[in-house]
């Protein structure tokens, strides 16, 4: 195992986060404070109780998981993508590396990034109400395991991506609106249900669902489900990752 | 001395068919400072990078240090440092970090002693906690230069190192490359000036269209293909050549002044003397004699204007 190069990687990677350290802590504690004044305050007033679980705190664990997911594919498909669009990729493939070693770095660091927003969300939403957490342990694994999937599909997409354009696509055409329709700010048992049975297609329902059970105790399908979903997709995102440093597909030619 | 660098049957057809390579052998002795001389789109990146992992092979095999590039690419790499033709780097971060991130790649401890050395001989010490991107493109040549040898290589490779920068750097970089040989690492260059080929190299090797056309030490080289000139300059000008001298086929210069003698000085005999002699006996009056050495450049053209 080359530790040094993970080791190299990942402080490089965490040190342009550093650079960038107010923007990173102060942009998802000015969107929170906007989801809570929107959801929380002007539809919350009407709602009040999702399951039993009052409106404002309902939403946290959706809100949490829209950051983790987007930070979690934007910080490490940037973080791939940058050296391949400045050339200083050669030096990643003409080092003593295995492809795991790579991604040990470049998503870890991102994952890392996603974990302490995720962590800033929470500490924020505590500010403006009360959030019980029934499952601390599970809370935990779920944040970390969705931090650390979301930012190898990201690797998997700054791989792919041709240009900029396509580096934002993916996020803003995919998986912004899997997240908004998958239950993050409601419940998907209030949908009728041709449109429940749609919604168990989609990933994010899984993951959402499961985060919100280590809350509250209650989801919208069973814990066991949730797990195997974000187990699947980690696995899923690692083999797409060795295939392609396998055929060297986009990275060498 | 034995092969550092071996590079056996190798072929590089790219997945839109174009054959980079075929059929490459070359044989790189340890210690040694090869130069691979070629023209735009010759192979000479695609050899270079299929050799440090960055292009894999389509078929044949290379080792580095007797450790195959492909099947035990870590023992292989560890061994190469390369500094790539494009200036490659991150603009944002400080020069010693983007050494440091180097050795690091290669599973190196933080050395600071090793890196103000490297530094302090690359003229870059001053200038070590400054941005990449503040840096003039002299300087960014430089710092690809450490960060390849950020982790003590033993065989380096530079792409086109001198494309395009100045004579202080070419000089610099010249004696760099003269103190690495003397700490016993091999270096593999590939360049357009064969004036640099011909001022370091000990070993030239000539390629084209994906094919190695020779490999030879450099003195035998330009002795073997190095034809001289003698350039005869005359008191009085001639209108023509006289009969006398003939069978020398000299070359006239328009203004009559001055007569050019083609010979092979690695030839047992060279007809100076007997050139000397009718010149006397045609009763030319001789102002001056100088001789020249085609150079490396002329034996170059001529090995790749010959092929198809």
């Amino acid at each position: 195992m080359n530790l040094g190069a993970i080791k190299a990687i990942y402080v490089s990677e965490m040190a342009r986060f550093l650079r960038t350290l107010t923007q990173s802590f102060i942009s998802p504690v000015v969107s929170t404070t906007l989801y809570f004044v929107v959801f929380g305050a002007a539809i919350g007033s009407r709602i009040q109780q999702i399951e039993g679980v009052e409106y404002a705190a309902f939403i946290v664990p959706g809100l949490i998981m829209l950051s983790v997911m987007t930070q979690g594919i934007s910080n490490a498909s940037f973080g791939i993508y940058f050296p391949r669009f400045i050339g200083t990729i050669y030096e990643i493939l003409s080092a003593p590396m295995n492809f795991l070693e790579v991604v040990i770095g470049y998503v870890g660091a991102a994952a890392t990034k996603a974990l302490f927003i995720g962590i800033i969300i929470l500490a924020t939403a505590h500010l403006f109400v009360d959030i019980p957490i029934a499952h601390p342990f599970a809370m935990v694994a779920f944040l970390v395991l969705s931090c650390l999937s979301f930012a190898l599909l990201g690797f998997i997409i700054g791989i792919w991506a041709g240009n900029f354009e396509q580096l934002q696509l993916v996020p803003l055409l995919i998986v912004t609106p899997l997240v908004f329709l998958g239950g993050s700010f409601y419940s998907i048992n209030m949908l009728p249900p041709v449109w429940q049975t749609v919604s168990l297609f989609n990933p994010v329902v899984y993951l959402v669902s499961g985060f919100r059970w280590s809350f509250f105790g209650e989801g919208d399908v069973p814990i066991v489900a949730s797990l195997l979903a974000i187990s699947g997709f980690t696995v899923l995102c690692l083999v797409v990752i060795w295939l392609i440093f396998r055929t060297g597909w986009r990275l060498r030619t | 001395m034995s092969a550092i660098v071996s590079v056996n049957n190798l072929t590089k057809v790219y997945a839109s068919g174009f054959e980079a390579l075929m059929g490459v052998d070359l044989q790189i002795e340890e210690g040694e400072i090869l130069a691979l001389l070629g023209p735009n789109g010759a192979g000479k990146t695609t050899l270079i990078s299929t050799i440090c992992g960055i292009s894999t092979p389509s078929s044949g095999t290379i080792t580095v240090g007797g450790h195959d590039v492909v099947r035990d690419y870590r023992a292989a790499r560890s061994l190469i440092g390369l500094v790539p033709q494009e200036v490659n780097l991150e603009p944002f971060i400080s020069v010693s970090n983007a050494v440091a991130f180097s050795r690091g790649l290669f599973n190196k401890p933080r050395d600071d002693a090793f890196l103000e050395k490297t530094l302090r001989q690359l003229s870059l010490w001053d200038k070590k906690d400054d941005a990449i991107r503040m840096l003039s493109g002299g300087m960014k040549r430089r710092v690809l230069i450490a960060k390849a040898l950020a982790h003590e290589p033993r065989v380096l490779f530079l792409d086109e190192p001198t494309a395009g920068v100045d004579v202080e750097l070419r000089k610099d970089m010249w004696n760099l490359v003269a103190g690495l040989k003397e700490d016993g690492v091999t270096i593999i260059l590939t360049t357009h000036y064969i004036e640099e080929a011909e001022a370091i190299a000990d070993r030239v090797g000539v390629i084209n269209k994906g094919k190695i056309l020779l490999v030879e030490d450099k003195t035998d080289l330009m002795a073997r293909m190095g034809g001289k000139d003698l350039t005869i300059e005359l008191v009085e000008p001639t209108e023509t050549i006289p009969e006398e001298l003939a069978s020398f086929n000299l070359e006239r210069a328009p203004d009559g002044l001055s007569l050019k003698y083609s010979y092979d000085a690695g030839g047992e005999r060279t007809g100076i003397t007997r050139l000397l002699n009718a010149l006397q006996s045609a009763g030319l009056q001789l102002k001056d004699l100088r001789t020249r050495q085609s150079s490396l450049e002329e034996i170059f053209v001529d090995l790749v204007k010959d092929r198809p």
